[in-house]
């Protein structure tokens, strides 16, 4: 077989890898996944990030983006990693990149890679917050309630493959309703807390909102507001480890 | 006052709801309450085109540096956010602080081309601002148009207050001086008084301030002012030195998709080639270069501010600056090893231009180069004064590919004064002959061409502008023979591409063009009819304006494939562009006889008339200055 041709020189190899934990804030909200990815690259070289390349003839940055909150929900718990052709210190690439971003995507954490495992590995679960203004938090406990009591709740999606059906309860960990502190003539607002596994297809808020219309006619007169708290490891108890953790354990065992 | 809580629902129910958001690097939001003059400025199509615009960006940021005056955006909505405004009674919002456009003092929207006009309907009537100038009050912002289209804006004076015509880099600042002095005077004499006050710079067009009378034949008798002291002619603007006006200094980043994700330079302004059917090289003359190194700094900045990759070095024909070697060469030695590209757009079909694309694509691969021979046959570019011999375009054609470019595109017009069926069945044979000469000097099949046929419209300002339109059954009968001549040889057919537009649209956009303003009549019809996005292929209807026209009763074959004469008074001629009207009947004859007109940067002058009347002239270098390196950070 013949080789595909390389341009000469070549880019520069990775001594460095990063991971980072980013925020999709308020009107933000509505940043899709590509054009996060688009403002993320030019970030990089605002920030003068020393980003490392793909080798070939249309050399790309070299970010790998862990599981995207879908456009229109807000996240507090976003992460990607980047390699680089130079060693930095996280903490002054997470301020760089910070400023060099729109106010609303917002880079919270960095650490260097130090343990084995990609962040795919480490991410099994996701924690929402989903307010529902306008919905009763009666009539919300009466649908959660309904939705945890099937064994299975069949929803659709229109998914890249076309319409698809799959069950949105098994892997629901999580589901709890209750109401905004109560404010005096303001419309009633209830709230949804989810814990949800990653699995294929996908169970995201909207399939939990479409599985409560299904099980107890549920149908927010307004869009609900979604967002994502954590993802990471779901431990026996229930709770969320933050996938970054491991590589700063990691930095601690490894320090003298 | 923002209107965003109400937005805010209804954007999860619409399609790409980033861009109605803001939140662009560079993005001003200002205080409202310590402004003494607030602009909305308008580009009347997606966010996704107008976001892009350098026009709009260029005033933003000029308007934005006056400490006491606030500008913000507002652009074109999609037919399913505008229902949805409609239904919960959100206005029409600038994307900066999301304010509604009717709390502006001023709203400026910059017309690049006349099919936006139906969207500026849709903006002015969700922002509640009433379409007929003439039913505004003092809380109405006044409606400035500006932009190419705005050298005849006649089709829309009963929807705008005012047009600006030329570059507006000094037109909304002395635009600004005026209300700003009005409303610290209390506004004496209403709107009327303001009106006048601008319409007295002569700068700007207030079309109420003008009466048109008609022939008993439907032709304009003659136009004449109704108030003491507003001027016979309204002159365009325009900005000379463009070293002093470095702008955009911080280029709007959008977090959307837009059709350019670069930062682009205007590298120089205006063009004098003299092709004949292009408005935008008549109303920007003179030529006005920007300097080598303040375009290197820009380049520099821009890129710094933006984080962008891809730099493009805009103008009407990039490739005549005079110093435009070295500004690619020292450009690629700046940027060489980055991941940086360089684009050089509208350029001119010699070998030149290739050792320039050779130089910006140092860092990048040779995927396609784009030459504009415009006509098909010798006869034809001879009419529209595009001087390239077929064997300059075959041999430049074939430096590109054995020079290891693969895909070549050319670009030609349908429906040119004086056209044939042969003028244009020459383009198959000319397309042939490239990829003949093509693969004979390549060894190689694997190279291509694309040939692209736009439909020619008539434009005020221009030696074309008495032209009459080929109807579109003959510009679509033309496009389908050129498309049987292009693929009756097989092997030849197969490596070209062909796109091409139908002749409908291109006629409608002759009406708006060089119409007078019975027009409006026509444009309000069909925006009542439901049009919107009429640039857009898939919005625009021929059916809609051609109904709209016998509803209304305007003849279309009266506006577009009539010829003028040489007596006739056109609809803008007190809208004075600094080009003789004498010169562009003698440069039209010429056109008929095939004479060309050469460029007046490396010829004596040839009175156009620009420079006299607006007291202008050619501003090129070469400056003898080169780039230096980057000093490393």
């Amino acid at each position: 077989m013949s080789r595909k041709p390389q341009p000469e020189g070549g880019q520069a190899p990775v001594v460095q890898r990063i991971r980072l934990r980013y925020a999709k804030r308020g009107p933000l909200r509505f940043t899709s996944h590509r054009d996060f990815a688009r403002a993320f690259e030019r970030a990089l070289r605002r920030a003068r990030v020393p980003i490392a390349f793909s080798q070939g003839f249309t050399p790309h940055p070299k970010i790998s983006y862990a599981s995207a909150a879908p456009t229109g929900v807000a996240s507090e718990a976003e992460y990607l990693e980047i390699a680089l052709q130079a060693v930095v210190d996280p903490a002054v690439v997470r301020e760089a990149l910070h400023a060099a971003l729109s106010p609303g995507l917002d880079v919270l954490d960095a650490v260097e890679v130090r343990a084995a495992g990609s962040l795919a590995d480490r991410i099994d679960a996701s924690r929402w917050r989903i307010e529902l203004p306008g919905v009763e938090p009666a009539d919300a406990q009466r649908a959660v309630t309904a939705f945890l009591a099937a064994a299975e709740v069949a929803v659709e999606r229109l998914t890249k493959q076309g319409m698809r059906t799959f069950d949105a309860r098994g892997p629901v960990v999580a589901l709890v309703a209750s109401a905004v502190p109560d404010e005096a003539g303001e419309v009633p607002c209830a709230i949804l807390d989810l814990v949800v596994r990653q699995v294929t297809p996908s169970v995201r808020p909207d399939d939990i909102l479409s599985g409560l219309r299904v099980v107890a006619d549920l149908v927010p007169p307004v869009p609900p507001r979604a967002t994502r708290l954590a993802q990471g490891t779901l431990t026996a108890g229930g709770e969320i480890v933050d996938p970054l953790d491991a590589d700063r354990d990691g930095a601690v065992v490894g320090e003298p | 006052m923002s209107v965003f809580a109400d937005l805010e629902p209804l954007l999860p129910l619409v399609s790409k709801p980033i861009q109605y958001v803001g939140g662009e690097l560079g993005a001003v939001v200002k205080d409202w309450e310590s402004a003494a003059v607030r602009w909305a400025l308008m580009y009347p199509d997606a966010y996704e085109v107008g976001l892009p615009n350098q026009g709009i960006q260029i005033l933003y940021e000029v308007l934005n540096e006056q400490p006491d005056v606030l500008a913000e955006r507002t652009y074109a909505v999609w037919p399913d956010l505008e229902r949805l405004m409609r239904e919960h009674g959100v206005p029409q919002f600038t994307v900066d602080a999301h304010r509604p456009v009717g709390d502006f003092d001023l709203f400026g929207v910059s017309f690049a081309t006349e099919l936006g006009y139906t969207n500026l309907l849709t903006a002015l009537d969700l922002a509640g601002i009433p379409l007929r100038a003439e039913d505004r009050t003092d809380a109405h912002p006044i409606v400035l148009a500006g932009g190419h289209a705005a050298f005849n804006p006649e089709p829309i004076a009963d929807f705008v207050d005012a047009a600006v015509l030329g570059d507006g880099e000094e037109a909304v600042l002395q635009v600004t001086a005026i209300v700003r002095a009005w409303k610290a005077e209390g506004r004496p004499g209403g709107r009327d008084e303001l009106l006048l006050r601008l319409a007295r710079t002569e700068s700007v067009y207030v079309p109420r301030f003008y009466d048109v009378d008609y022939l008993p034949d439907g032709r304009i008798q003659r136009v004449v002012p109704n108030r003491a002291g507003v001027p016979f002619r309204v002159h365009k603007r325009t900005t000379m030195d463009l070293d002093q006006w470095p702008y955009p200094k911080k280029p709007l980043v959008p977090l959307a998709e837009t059709v350019h994700e670069r930062y682009a330079v205007e590298i120089f302004r205006g063009c004098t080639r003299g092709c004949r059917f292009c408005q935008a090289g008549m109303i920007t003359r003179p030529v006005r270069e920007r300097s080598i190194t303040t375009i290197g700094e820009m380049v520099a900045n821009g890129l710094e501010e933006s984080g962008f990759s891809e730099v493009g070095l805009l103008s009407l024909s990039s490739a005549d600056h005079s110093e435009i070697g070295d500004i690619c060469s020292g450009l690629a030695d700046q940027y060489e090893g980055t991941n940086v590209s360089l684009s050089l757009p509208s350029t001119r079909v010699d070998a030149f231009n290739i050792t320039l694309a050779e130089e910006l694509s140092r860092n990048g691969r040779r995927t396609g180069l784009t030459f504009a021979p415009e006509g098909g046959s010798e006869r034809i570019r001879k009419v529209i004064n595009k001087m390239v011999s077929e064997e300059d375009l075959i041999r430049t054609v074939v430096t590109a590919y054995t020079n290891g470019w693969r895909q070549v595109k050319l670009y030609f017009m349908c429906g040119l004064p004086t056209e044939t069926d042969d003028d244009v069945l020459q383009i198959a044979r000319l397309a042939h002959e490239v990829i003949r000469a093509g693969r004979a000097a390549t060894g190689s099949k694997d190279i291509r061409c694309t040939v692209s046929i736009g439909g020619f419209v008539p434009k005020p300002h221009t030696p074309f502008q008495w032209a009459s339109m080929a109807p579109p059954e003959v510009i679509d009968r033309r496009l389908r023979a050129l498309r049987g001549a292009i693929n009756a040889d097989r092997s030849l057919g197969r490596a070209i591409g062909y796109r091409y537009h139908d002749g409908e649209p291109s006629l409608i956009e002759g009406l708006l063009s060089r119409g007078d303003r019975r027009i409006g009549a026509v444009i309000h019809r069909v925006w009542a009819l439901g049009g919107r996005f009429d640039g857009w292929s898939e919005h625009f209807s021929f059916a809609r304006w051609t109904q709209a026209c016998a509803d209304v009763g305007v003849d279309l074959d009266w506006y577009t494939v009539r010829e003028r004469d040489a007596t006739e008074v056109l609809p803008w001629d007190h809208l004075d562009s600094g080009l003789d009207k004498d010169w562009l009947w003698q440069d039209w004859q010429d056109a008929l006889s095939g004479y060309e007109q050469d460029d007046c940067r490396w010829t004596p002058c040839f009175d156009c008339g620009v420079c006299p009347a607006m007291d202008t002239e050619i501003q090129i270098g070469p400056t003898g200055r080169k780039l230096l390196p980057l000093t490393p950070v």
